[in-house]
């Protein structure tokens, strides 16, 4: 245990606009970490600020931040973080049990209209061990939904996918953001990953060292057509 | 203001989904606390029971009865016995009835062992000379025939009631001894009434064997004493038995005219100190098989504190993903400490479910008497409430103050 203070982010600055598709990139020890915690309002910067839908986070309390997260943000990780034994409308209504404004009625309305938003309401009463890793990804991309959140954040969400489901989650990101207008921030270092996004930020050593719109959005749909038929035997 | 923004009802739904999906850890930690609970409910039916059974003996001797005895007494530097004594007389039982507001009942008592005799049959029994209130205060009641009354005290008449002893000894054939004569040292006396049954004394003594009479009678014609070996007075009731006893105490000593440094030359004994005495020894048994079965609901808390402790540590990254889609420290430690008041309290119910039971089959199957009381469910019960709140709440603040970042990448 060191006490020795490591700065994993030098002056990063950028904006991030509503309906936007953003991925941030970077190879490990760049800082990208750091920099989703602090966008998921899990950190503090010890420096500079973070304004969220026009909120200064860094005068927040912990309660706070935890009332931001729950009304602001969804998150999605790489290791899907469901609860086990649980099923997956349980697991999706859970942030909305941390909200006393929505009723016993509301949140199963809730949840259930998003898992129909990730296709996979006919599954709503299996335990996650009754879900392939992509289901489960599935599932927790609808968690991230439920709270209407202004921004989506996902971790490596597709780390622990093969190529075909990666693009069938990539599919799913992209139809959120083009029909329903979500914000969505994905953290990754699969470049082939980027492609899909409409804006890159790379990171390196702390600092953001490109920031690139892509005019050419590949589409998971389509790269997920051009995949090779299964070659399950 | 915390508590305004929590919904305890959805926390409680939290926690009770999470207690769900461990099912039978949930069980095996709320064993400890249900042998715990049924443990001492059922070790205090077990202590009250006995304590209840030693009361309800002692209270058909009469639980109000006080008994006054001559004491000992300095004769030219020698103490002299009790008995030996001779301080008690009739005008001391009158000075009682009339003086002594808390006292409902009183006779003096004089007795003599000797031979009763019925015809060929004879049998050796104590006589004891009294008055008609005697059987009041003694809860003594005729089997048949009639009690002998004042007029026959007046008249020092030749006239007995006998007990169930005397009768089986003296009349074995099963004849009535109603209107029968028999003799106590020579003294013929008529039957008049034959005594309930009373069985023996908590001390062992045969309660049966003796022959009541009047006092008058047996004073005159068989002891030649005005003097009394004990007088028996009932006090109002049970909690007027202290008051009485000042009564007494203060009337007999202007009676014998004693001055203040003189030490009393009787005794005044009650009912209520026997039971008190008897009472502590079973008191003290209670309090050794609560604090026997305590100790195992301690224990069964400190299994709610290691199943808490491991929980915490096995579901960090769960703990780590409640806080990243909201949850705050507060919520999750109320999560926590719910989960553990659900297992503490549910162990609790069962528990006395099993101590009444269990308290029930001992009593038809061992026969012992037992005596479930509230006052043993309900302080078991708020032990266990506790118990649960004290040994959850540590485990519950360990999981609130979980960083959020390093609990979801905790493996």
């Amino acid at each position: 245990m060191g006490t020795e203070i490591v700065r994993a982010l030098k002056g990063v600055t950028f904006d991030v606009f509503a309906g936007e598709f953003i991925t941030i990139m970077g190879s490990s020890g760049s800082g990208k970490t750091t920099l989703l915690n602090i966008l998921g309002c899990l950190d503090k910067p010890t420096e500079g600020t973070y304004l969220l839908d026009g909120v200064n986070i860094g005068q927040l309390s912990r309660n706070e931040l935890a009332q931001l997260r729950n009304r602001k943000i969804g998150f999605v990780f790489q290791s899907y973080n469901l609860l086990p034994r649980t099923s997956a409308l349980e697991n999706v209504e859970l942030p909305l049990l941390y909200n006393m404004e929505i009723s016993h009625e509301d949140r199963r309305k809730k949840a259930i209209h998003s898992l129909e938003a990730v296709k996979l309401a006919e599954r709503m009463d299996h335990t996650p061990n009754q879900l392939s890793g992509g289901q489960q990804q599935r599932v927790a991309i609808a968690r991230a939904l439920v709270n209407e959140p202004v921004m989506i954040l996902a971790d490596e969400a597709t780390g622990n996918l093969d190529t075909r489901t990666s693009y069938e989650i990539m599919a799913l990101m992209q139809e959120l953001n083009r029909e329903q207008g979500k914000t969505i921030v994905f953290v990754t270092h699969e470049p082939d990953i980027a492609a899909f996004s409409s804006r890159t930020v790379m990171l390196r050593d702390g600092k953001v060292v490109k920031d690139t719109k892509n005019e050419n959005v590949r589409s998971a749909k389509e790269a997920l057509a051009s995949l090779p038929v299964s070659d399950d035997y | 203001m915390i508590i305004k923004h929590m919904n305890v009802l959805n926390l409680i739904r939290i926690a009770f989904k999470a207690l769900l999906r461990n099912k039978l850890r949930a069980f095996l930690t709320m064993l400890g606390i249900i042998i715990g609970v049924a443990a001492v409910i059922a070790m205090v039916a077990i202590g009250q029971g006995s304590k209840e059974s030693i009361q309800s003996q002692l209270s058909s001797m009469g639980s109000n009865m006080i008994t006054i005895l001559p004491s000992s007494n300095v004769a030219g530097g020698a103490r002299l016995g009790g008995t030996s004594v001779n301080t008690l007389t009739i005008d001391d039982v009158k000075a009682i009835r009339k003086q002594a507001e808390n006292v409902s009942a009183v006779s003096p008592a004089a007795n003599s062992s000797g031979q009763s005799i019925n015809g060929a049959l004879n049998w050796p029994t104590t006589i004891y000379g009294v008055s008609p209130s005697y059987l009041d205060i003694r809860q003594w009641a005729l089997k048949d025939g009639i009690p002998f009354s004042e007029e026959d005290v007046r008249a020092s008449a030749k006239v007995c009631l006998l007990g169930q002893t005397v009768v089986t000894n003296l009349f074995p054939s099963g004849d009535n001894p109603i209107g029968k004569i028999i003799r106590f040292n020579n003294i013929p006396f008529q039957v008049i009434g034959v005594l309930e049954a009373k069985g023996q004394s908590s001390f062992g003594q045969d309660q049966d064997d003796a022959i009541i009479a009047p006092y008058t009678t047996v004073q005159k014609r068989i002891l030649a004493s005005i003097y009394f070996r004990t007088i028996y007075a009932s006090a109002v009731n049970e909690s007027a038995s202290d008051a009485a006893t000042d009564e007494i105490t203060s009337i007999l000593r202007k009676q014998h005219r004693l001055r203040a440094a003189d030490e009393d030359d009787f005794q005044v004994r009650t009912m209520a100190e026997l039971i008190a005495t008897l009472s502590s020894t079973s008191n003290l048994l209670t309090i050794l098989l609560t604090a026997i079965a305590g100790i195992s609901l301690v224990i069964g808390g400190i299994g709610i504190m290691n199943i808490m402790y491991v929980s915490v540590t096995e579901r960090t990254r769960e703990i780590g993903l409640r806080m990243s889609i909201g949850a705050r420290g507060i919520d999750i430690l109320m999560q926590f400490l719910i989960e553990a008041i659900m297992i503490s309290i549910t162990g609790g119910i069962i528990g006395v479910v099993l101590g009444i039971t269990s308290a029930k089959v001992i009593t038809i199957f061992l026969s012992w008497p037992t005596l479930v009381s509230e006052s043993s469910i309900v302080l078991s019960f708020l032990v266990c409430a506790a118990t649960g709140v004290f040994f959850g709440y540590y485990p519950a603040q360990k999981a609130s103050r979980l960083d959020p970042i390093e609990a979801l990448r905790y493996e």
